[in-house]
């Protein structure tokens, strides 16, 4: 039976977070002998993004009452035409908050957090996260049908281009319970989860004023930025800059920490960056045990260089 | 309005995560126990529309005897009263399932949870709890606003906010943000003294079914030394990043 993956798109257009979900169904099918049908919402993206993923089927709804997000109204929409055992979600707010609904609809097990390629696929069993970063979980669903969530940066977006088709399904799904008043996408900037490269700053900072240096760093490396759990605290930056246990969990291929110490509840949330770059005057800060490359020294004098030095790499 | 706060009892944010030696299980050993710190972001903003509005906030939290001292501490920040569901939880839909069955006749107006525990990091016994209820679901609420037969929800998106009003009952699912960090209640004296009195009743269990099973666990490899780069080399370490880690 054909493996289902939920393709997420904001305002029309894929998300990242999408094409990791496709090219993470594709892995499974793959394994299974079987073919990826990809389901989205009103999408204005063109199906051959996903194709080129491995998704040989699309199946658009479009559906006026979903313009809006509802989690249960989504859920219903996607188990009108997901007619598969296995069905791939992204591990993005949005799609976490239907698979669990979808789940419960289909009666599937339902393993959020997933890292790696399913380990067998009957029973299904796969690794995922636990423990806020601090450990992993071998899971195994029960029963004929399964719901995953595929952790965002951890298995990555893989070309694996297919000859695909589209099909459009006309719905109406009741979507009374819920209506957005107003709706706030700041411009511009980086989806901190989807970033490749996150630039983090905490309270050696001293203070708001001086994170012009970290958003110059970052627009330098094409970076998302973030910060510690006090800083958040405190409010010089927003909380959904916060990166830790308590705030969001990031996997970016660089992690760039300047001038936060390494509590374990922000390794929690940082430890599974796959290069991570420590800047800090105390030496024996905790965070350079758990760092790939260390700079001990003044943050105020080491960013501006450092930006300029990648700026001169960068032609 | 009646409330139901659900709570999670987990290892403290600073615990360090072991195993048994089989790797079959979580090593309880040593572990201190708090309220998973997104459900006390939720239990507070309930104990706002407490203040406020004249909530009833009734906390249920699905364990054994050994979670009773974490949901005494709920009792002392001033929920009304609470329920145990006499479980040891497998899994989120296990979870979810005891939550809904006590929901199902408690007549409550609105459900709030934390968007996820800190220990299995599921995500996902609030939505199965919203679904198995058929009730409207929000997540990751960052404010949230009670009117009437209404809620007035701010939940955060990849890149931004959206506020949205939810028809009641509903399930809430909170973060950081909920309330701030700041107006998260420490219990005091009297609160201590009074939770001891509080209603805490003791429920059976209604399904045993579990749909994940945790076969093994492994704990993150350690990273190998870090390499220590001079302040006044950074071009080395601009030469490590793009030609060792290849990430520039």
């Amino acid at each position: 039976m054909a493996v289902f993956v939920y393709a997420e798109n904001i305002n029309g257009v894929y998300k990242k977070a999408a094409f990791e979900a496709v090219s993470y169904a594709k892995a499974v099918a793959d394994q299974a002998g079987d073919t990826v049908t990809a389901i989205s919402v009103n999408p204005t993206d063109s199906s051959d993004l996903l194709y080129k993923y491995g998704a040989s089927n699309v199946i658009n709804i479009k559906d006026d009452g979903l313009k809006n997000f509802s989690a249960k109204a989504f859920a219903q929409a996607v188990n009108e035409v997901a007619d598969g055992n296995t069905i791939v979600f992204p591990h993005t707010t949005d799609a976490s908050s239907v698979a669990p609904m979808l789940a419960v609809m289909k009666n599937y097990s339902l393993i959020t957090n997933v890292l790696e390629a399913p380990e067998s696929l009957s029973p299904f069993q796969v690794k995922r996260r636990a423990f806020s970063g601090k450990g992993f979980m071998h899971a195994k669903a029960e029963g004929n049908g399964v719901i995953i969530t595929v952790s965002q940066n951890a298995f990555g977006v893989k070309e694996n281009a297919v000859s695909g088709s589209e099909e459009v399904k006309n719905l109406s799904v009741a979507n009374e319970d819920t209506k957005v008043i107003s709706h706030e996408q700041s411009s511009g900037k980086l989806d901190l989860k989807e970033a490749e490269i996150v630039v983090s700053a905490g309270r050696g900072l001293k203070g708001p004023e001086n994170w012009g240096m970290i958003e110059e760093l970052a627009n330098v490396l094409g970076a998302a930025t973030a910060c510690s759990k006090p800083v958040s605290d405190i409010g010089w930056r927003p909380h959904t800059e916060h990166v830790g246990q308590t705030g969001k969990a990031i996997s970016p291929n660089l992690y760039i920490a300047v001038g936060i110490s390494g509590a374990i509840q922000h390794l929690a949330g940082v430890n599974s960056s796959k290069t991570i770059v420590v800047v800090n005057s105390d030496p024996e800060a905790p965070f350079f045990k758990s760092a790939d490359y260390g700079v001990v020294g003044d943050a105020f004098q080491i960013i501006p260089a450092l930006t300029e030095k990648i700026k001169a790499l960068k032609g | 309005m009646k409330i139901l706060v659900c709570i999670s009892s987990v290892p403290d944010t600073t615990s360090k995560i072991n195993f048994t030696a089989d790797k079959s299980a979580f090593d309880k050993n040593g572990i201190q126990w708090v309220i998973n710190p997104l459900d006390e972001f939720a239990l507070t903003k309930a104990i706002k529309l407490q203040e406020s509005q004249g909530a009833v906030v009734t906390v249920i939290n699905v364990g054994d005897a050994a979670t009773e001292p974490v949901i005494r501490k709920a009792l002392a920040i001033g929920a009304n009263d609470a329920v145990r569901v006499n479980l040891d939880p497998k899994d989120s839909y296990s979870t979810a399932k005891e939550i809904a069955a006590v929901a199902q006749n408690g007549g409550y107006d609105l459900i709030l949870c934390g968007k996820e525990s800190i220990d299995y990091n599921g995500g996902s016994v609030p939505g199965m709890v919203a679904q198995l209820l058929n009730q409207p679901f929000v997540n990751a609420s960052v404010g949230l606003d009670v009117n009437g037969s209404e809620a007035t929800a701010v939940r955060e998106i990849e890149g931004g906010k959206e506020t949205i009003s939810v028809k009641l009952p509903a399930v809430i699912a909170g973060q950081k943000g909920l309330v701030d960090e700041k107006d998260l209640i420490i219990p005091n004296m009297r609160g201590i003294m009074s939770a001891r009195t509080k209603p805490l009743q003791v429920v059976e269990a209604v399904s045993s079914e579990v749909k994940v099973q945790g076969v093994s666990y492994d704990s993150v490899p350690p990273r190998a030394a870090v390499k220590i780069v001079s302040a006044d080399n950074l071009d080395e370490l601009v030469r490590l990043l793009h030609e060792e880690a290849k990430v520039i």
